[in-house]
């Protein structure tokens, strides 16, 4: 079975049905990449996915554990969150910690849960100093860790937000247009990380405006409109031979420099 | 009178006017989450009950909520209670104005509470909802997310504001003279009944400007101190 499965998927706010039924599979180890115009429901898609929307109907599946179980009291929404990590538009860091801090304190927090909190603390917090150091040089951002978000540029607090994201080890790591806060010179930097991460383990979905990058780097693409998904296949089918009218009207806004591999 | 006897008498009364404000900051500031709670709530009674009282609170002299809160007890149910606790003190304890001072401090510490709650209403909804998002989504609980993330922030903007508050409060003390609790205003005002000096009255302003002076100091030593992040 795929590692998430996403069924008939639907969401309204109010009147306004943002999600229509939106069904797609996804393997371990790939890439989605969600493109489509503003108020397609991209972002609405991923903040169900992590638990910030609640969806109305539909089911969501992570490694054949359906999670819109029904179980949805404060504590276990948390629990399902967990399987989803989120990089945020607008980084959302925490102004008040280090560099070093915003990576660490969630894994702080839920260590303390673990059973052998008490007992074996120093361990644990030096394994997961270690963790935020190795993520924070995998950033590039080894000699920022004590730094304040604040002192860096948008570039760099979108990769620590990256960090924080993975620190967590997330098994579907997802990105909510990451660079379109960013000046275009500092996007480079951000698109190189997130392309880095990708792996044979680990699973990313890319809500996205930079087509290129969505070329380049995805598996498979899912053009959303109106709240469906129009279109979806492998990066190739969907840029280079689409199907639909509105893919291609979609596409035809942008210029591609395909010479450039 | 020396000079040094009536600013040792107004020293006395300024003691009275320093409890009250130590008073009021130390049960005041920590009653006003509670209500900016309630103000926040997603239970609308509880709600509007909380933006009630606030509305009353501040929408009465503090003044008139002394006289309120001084003559009620024996107004409505003919007894005294404030009255009674000054003579039970007076008579056991020899300390004066025990029950008026008691009826300031509770005037003074609702009314507070109610300007605090706002200033915290204010500060937390100030706060980008992308903080508790970030948090949730990094597996936190509600209140983790409140002690760690939201509470400091919160604090540092809402230390200008707490300034004033708190820099009115030390003057505000001065409305207890209404029920003749013995504070600096009301001392200086008896020794120009009793000793015919009216120099007294204005020099308690020198009081009032060094302790806002240190206050001015030490709050600015707070806002440097969170001066470190920004947002």
């Amino acid at each position: 079975m795929a590692h998430l499965i996403v069924e008939n998927l639907t969401k309204s706010f109010g009147s306004l049905k943002v999600l229509k039924g939106v069904s797609f599979t996804l393997e371990k180890g790939e890439v989605l990449a969600i493109i489509g115009s503003s108020g397609s429901g991209k972002t609405t898609l991923l903040r169900c996915l992590n638990f910030l929307e609640t969806p109305d109907g539909g089911q969501i599946t992570v490694s054949d554990k359906p999670l819109l179980d029904g179980h949805d009291n404060d504590d276990e929404i948390r629990k399902k969150r967990l399987h989803f990590g989120l990089v945020f538009q607008s980084f959302n860091l925490f102004p008040q910690y280090t560099v070093h801090k915003n990576v660490t304190l969630a894994l702080e927090l839920l260590s303390q849960e673990r059973e052998d909190w008490k007992t074996n603390k120093k361990a644990i917090l030096d394994e997961i100093n270690k963790t935020a150091d190795d993520l924070l040089a995998r950033v590039g951002l080894a000699d920022k860790a004590q730094a304040y978000p604040c002192q860096l540029s948008g570039g760099q607090q979108q990769r620590v937000a990256i960090a924080r994201a993975l620190a967590l080890s997330p098994e579907i790591l997802c990105f909510d247009e990451p660079t379109s806060a960013l000046d275009p010179n500092l996007t480079g930097e951000v698109l190189r990380v997130i392309r880095s991460l990708k792996s044979a383990d680990r699973t990313m979905i890319v809500v996205t405006h930079e087509m290129d990058f969505a070329r380049k780097v995805a598996d498979k693409v899912i053009f959303m409109a109106n709240g469906v998904i129009e279109e979806e296949g492998t990066a190739q089918q969907v840029f280079e031979n689409p199907q639909s009218e509105l893919t291609k009207a979609f596409l035809t806004g942008f210029d591609f420099d395909k010479d450039e591999e | 009178m020396s000079f040094l006897e009536v600013t040792l008498f107004l020293w006395e009364g300024f003691k009275i006017s320093l409890l009250i404000f130590a008073v009021t900051l130390l049960c005041g500031a920590p009653l006003g989450l509670p209500i900016a709670f309630c103000s926040m709530s997603k239970f609308k009674p509880l709600r509007a009950l909380s933006k009630i009282i606030v509305w009353i609170v501040r929408g009465i002299p503090l003044m008139l909520q002394i006289f309120i809160i001084y003559y009620v007890p024996g107004l409505l149910f003919e007894f005294p209670l404030f009255s009674k606790i000054d003579i039970y003190m007076l008579v056991n304890y020899d300390i004066v104005d025990a029950g008026r001072i008691v009826a300031v401090l509770i005037a003074f510490t609702l009314n507070y509470a109610c300007y605090f709650s706002e200033i915290y209403r204010g500060g937390i909804e100030s706060i980008s909802y992308g903080q508790y998002e970030a948090g949730y989504v990094l597996g936190m609980t509600k209140s983790q997310i409140f002690r760690k993330i939201i509470l400091v922030q919160v604090i540092k903007r809402i230390v200008p504001p707490m300034s004033n508050e708190i820099i009115t409060l030390i003057k505000d003390t001065a409305l207890a003279n209404c029920i003749m609790v013995c504070e600096i205003i009301k001392n200086a005002k008896e020794l120009a009944a009793n000793e015919a000096l009216v120099w007294p009255l204005f020099f308690t302003g020198v009081f009032y400007l060094v302790f806002v002076g240190l206050l001015t100091i030490l709050l600015g030593k707070l806002e440097k101190k969170l001066d470190y992040f920004r947002g």
